[in-house]
């Protein structure tokens, strides 16, 4: 870090990824992605949740290995075999998630990884601690235990640890997501002054405004393909309005070829229809980790798909909960078709033909453990005809649930398969089956195609499209804007927990919905 | 009862502690060496078993009772290495793997012993005391605390060894982080799976050493199931210390004082159930938990495997 020349030499790249690629379990999290990181750069990685930001910072951190293509450093292949092998490469990171020992001091963190038979040298530590902490103008409380620190300050404990280690690439993953506006803008500047001394530093956020902001160059990737960059010599040329509309334009712009394209619904919506769900003023409180909502209105009609685009964890979530009764609303009204339903329980809202179809299929809307037949009917446990007297009627509930198997073309070994060794895409198959039999009018879907691959994603959209073709209402909460223009009637844009805009899904939607997202007027 | 507040069964019943309280404390702070780095160690009865059976054997057949201590912790190793690699490697469930080890070893440890010595119980002859000068010879405590055998000192400065390691060096640092925060451990590029190795192993060193103390100095025989449950007291004891060694060795006297009071009781002949005052220890534990159970504090990870990069 004493190095501040920039002779043409230093401007090479420390670690250069050449088309890596990284697969999970049914999806690819990485396809083929390049990178080029130097010295004295802020290199912004942008994109939305499952853009493969992590799995990237995975790999650059010894943590996972790349399936295909190459990490070089210093210009050498390099493999990084593990967390100890990057730190000694000079790549320190700072995680989404603390990896503090909250029960150790600050010191004890930063001597943590020291060969073990040495006793902690202390005073040393102290030393470099005050010389990095005086040449980047922060204070750490040395003695304290780190469970009593903010999160604010155990982030800078993180990054002091990566200076501490000299390391040479500091990579900082979502590191502004637990901060509050002045600790964003606290660590601006601060990754100003680090790269002023030389350092690399590698900048993952989701945030459009942090990007335009604390970066010099900026990839962005979407569904672990990198779609573009931005280069230093234009970053400079551009206004801060400029970037955020280059960037929307690459990480919600249309791509050439792309087999998800789909032609806009052309069926209309009767408009003298009276709306299925009318929805005025709902408002939820905030807690601790979810942001609230406050004044969301909108009507569903007949046959209408009513998208909710917006970037993820503005309360999208929270919308869907509140309408399905998962979550005590604070006020507003809630009408299904006239009849209020506010007051009503998720069981009562179920029956009355509301139907949600969470986006935590494992977690929420399955039990993994139980057979796909039993989790069909997981909403009507006790009820005949599937339970008489208590009493589970197996036969029943096996013709019934074969007859899903077919009709939704769910792919499982058997009946009695536990649900969690299905796909996700299959998985998803059974909430389907189970929301939309008899009786749904209004059907909520959150984030339906999110983590399945493009055959499931396209059968899913298919059958939403039906869903509406029904005559059900649907409200499509989604953060890929492709799929909700694609499928939805009207497009209403939600941040910070209220509805900014409403745009009919016409010719110029792609980029009103887009300004929207990013808070300027449609 | 006359006899009951006598110096010499004063004296007696105290030594008794002393003596009981070694297996116990080895075993405690073996285990929060385990639990501290984040193994849940329930295989320990099964590794002061093994202890107790090769440390007999070893002394029995050299005649030394030093080198029945160390063939007592190769025992006792061998056992963590086993649980080392289902538990730490492997990363299988630590309490189904560890009552299998326990289970095992009782099995095991009886079958050797009837076949090397059929019904017969062989004994060593009666340990060498290590009198300490003058302090030895003030009355009641003298003869209670200072005239054991030298591994009884050296149990109670390892107490201060511990300690020492906890506090002041780079390996004690390791395995708290390995069971408060493994993954902060693993990023900062030390190595896991061999940080909890290590503890797992030196835990089956010192429950191997209170095992072979067990058999060759406190009761000078073996026989089958003679730990008796005194892994399983370690446990509780390094539970309710909350990563102190100095609470353990408490611990371990107060549990010492109650089985040597059995023994003492039924000598000294007392008109209670020998069922009844057998309890006592057990008793013990039971109000020890009611009143300081809360106080447990356990590591975050304790029982979880580590698995790299897992969400």
């Amino acid at each position: 870090m004493s190095n501040l020349s920039s002779s043409p030499a230093d401007r090479r790249d420390i670690v250069a990824l050449e088309g890596v690629t990284k697969r999970f379990p049914g999806i690819v999290a990485n396809d083929s992605v390049d990178l080029s990181i130097r010295p004295g750069e802020v290199h912004v990685l942008l994109g939305e949740n499952g853009a493969g930001k992590s799995t990237l910072i995975g790999m650059l951190s010894g943590l996972q290995q790349p399936d295909e293509g190459r990490i070089l450093v210093d210009g050498k292949p390099m493999p990084i075999t593990s967390p100890r092998h990057a730190l000694a490469l000079g790549i320190g990171t700072v995680f989404q998630h603390m990896m503090l020992v909250p029960t150790l001091t600050v010191a004890e963190n930063l001597l943590l990884g020291g060969p073990w038979w040495q006793r902690p040298k202390t005073e040393e530590l102290e030393a470099r601690v005050a010389e990095i902490t005086s040449s980047l103008g922060i204070t750490v409380k040395l003695h304290a235990k780190v469970s009593e620190l903010s999160l604010g300050e155990q982030q800078q404990v993180e990054i002091l640890r990566a200076m501490v280690r000299n390391s040479r690439l500091l990579i900082l993953d979502e590191s502004t997501s637990m901060l509050t506006p002045k600790g964003i803008e606290e660590l601006g500047a601060l990754m100003r002054r680090l790269v002023e001394q030389g350092l690399a530093i590698v900048f993952i956020t989701h945030k459009l405004k942090e990007a335009a902001a604390f970066g010099d160059r900026i990839s962005v990737l979407k569904l672990g393909r990198k779609v573009g960059e931005i280069p230093p010599e234009r970053f400079r040329a551009l206004g801060e309005q400029e970037i955020i509309s280059e960037i929307v334009e690459l990480m919600f712009g249309q791509q050439k070829g792309d087999p998800e394209a789909v032609e806009r619904p052309a069926r209309a919506v009767q408009a003298e229809a009276a709306p299925l769900l009318r929805v005025v003023d709902l408002a939820v409180a905030p807690t601790d980790n979810a942001p609230g909502l406050s004044s969301i209105s909108f009507d569903i009609r007949p046959g209408e798909i009513l998208g909710i685009a917006g970037i993820d964890g503005n309360g999208q979530k929270q919308l869907a909960e509140a309408l399905a009764g998962q979550r005590a609303a604070t006020g507003g009204s809630v009408r299904l078709e006239d009849t209020p339903i506010e007051a009503l329980s998720v069981g009562e809202r179920r029956q009355r033909g509301l139907r949600y179809l969470t986006d935590d299929r494992l977690g929420e809307g399955t039990v993994g453990t139980f057979p796909v037949s039993i989790n069909f009917f997981l909403k009507q446990v006790g009820a005949a005809p599937f339970w008489r007297g208590g009493v589970e009627q197996r036969a029943e509930i096996d013709r019934r649930a074969s007859e899903l198997v077919r009709e939704y073309d769910v792919r499982t070994p058997s009946l009695k398969t536990p649900v969690a060794r299905l796909s996700g895409g299959n998985i998803q198959k059974v909430l389907l089956a189970r929301e939309l039999a008899e009786g749904a009018k209004v059907v909520i879907f959150n984030k339906p195609t999110y983590g399945l691959d493009l055959a499931n994603t396209l059968a899913s959209r298919q059958r939403i499209r039906d869903t509406a073709a029904r005559g059900l209402a649907v409200l499509l909460i989604s953060t890929d804007l492709e799929e909700l223009l694609s499928m939805c009637h009207r497009i209403a844009v939600i941040a910070n927990g209220s509805l900014v805009g409403t745009v009919a899904n016409t010719d110029d939607a792609r980029t009103r919905v887009g300004r929207l997202m990013i808070g300027l007027a449609a | 009862m006359t006899g009951l507040f006598s110096e010499v069964f004063l004296s007696a019943l105290l030594f008794g502690a002393v003596t009981a309280a070694i297996p116990l404390l080895l075993a405690g702070l073996g285990e929060q060496m385990s639990e501290k780095a984040g193994v849940l160690n329930i295989g320990i009865e099964g590794m002061m078993l093994a202890g107790a059976y090769l440390g007999f054997v070893g002394a029995f057949y050299s005649g030394s009772l030093w080198l029945g201590f160390l063939t007592g912790i190769a025992g006792g190793v061998a056992v963590a290495a086993i649980m080392a690699l289902l538990c730490v490697r492997i990363g299988l469930n630590q309490i189904v793997i560890g009552i299998a080890l326990t289970l095992g070893l009782e099995g095991l440890t009886a079958l050797l012993h009837h076949f090397q010595f059929s019904r017969s119980y062989p004994r060593l002859p009666a340990a060498d005391a290590t009198v300490i000068p003058l302090l030895s010879d003030i009355p009641i405590v003298g003869p209670a605390f200072f005239k054991h055998h030298l591994i009884v000192y050296l149990a109670v400065a390892l107490v201060f060894g511990m300690t020492y390691l906890y506090r002041r060096t780079q390996l004690g640092l390791n395995l708290q982080a390995a069971g408060d925060k493994p993954a902060a451990l693993d990023v900062a590029g030390i190595d896991v799976m061999r940080t909890r190795t290590i503890a797992v192993l030196t835990t089956g060193a010192m429950a191997g050493l209170g095992g072979a103390y067990l058999a060759n100095v406190g009761a000078g025989l073996f026989i089958p199931f003679i730990t008796n449950g005194a892994g399983f007291l370690g446990i509780v004891l390094a539970m309710l210390a909350r990563g102190r060694p100095v609470w353990v060795l408490f611990g371990a006297l107060l549990f010492g004082v109650c089985l040597s009071l059995t023994t003492a009781m039924q000598v000294a002949g007392i008109n209670i159930p020998t069922d009844v005052i057998q309890m006592l220890p057990f008793l013990a534990v039971m109000i020890m938990l009611v009143l300081f159970g809360r106080r447990a504090s356990l590591p975050a990870a304790l029982g979880i495997p580590y698995e790299r990069g897992a969400r």
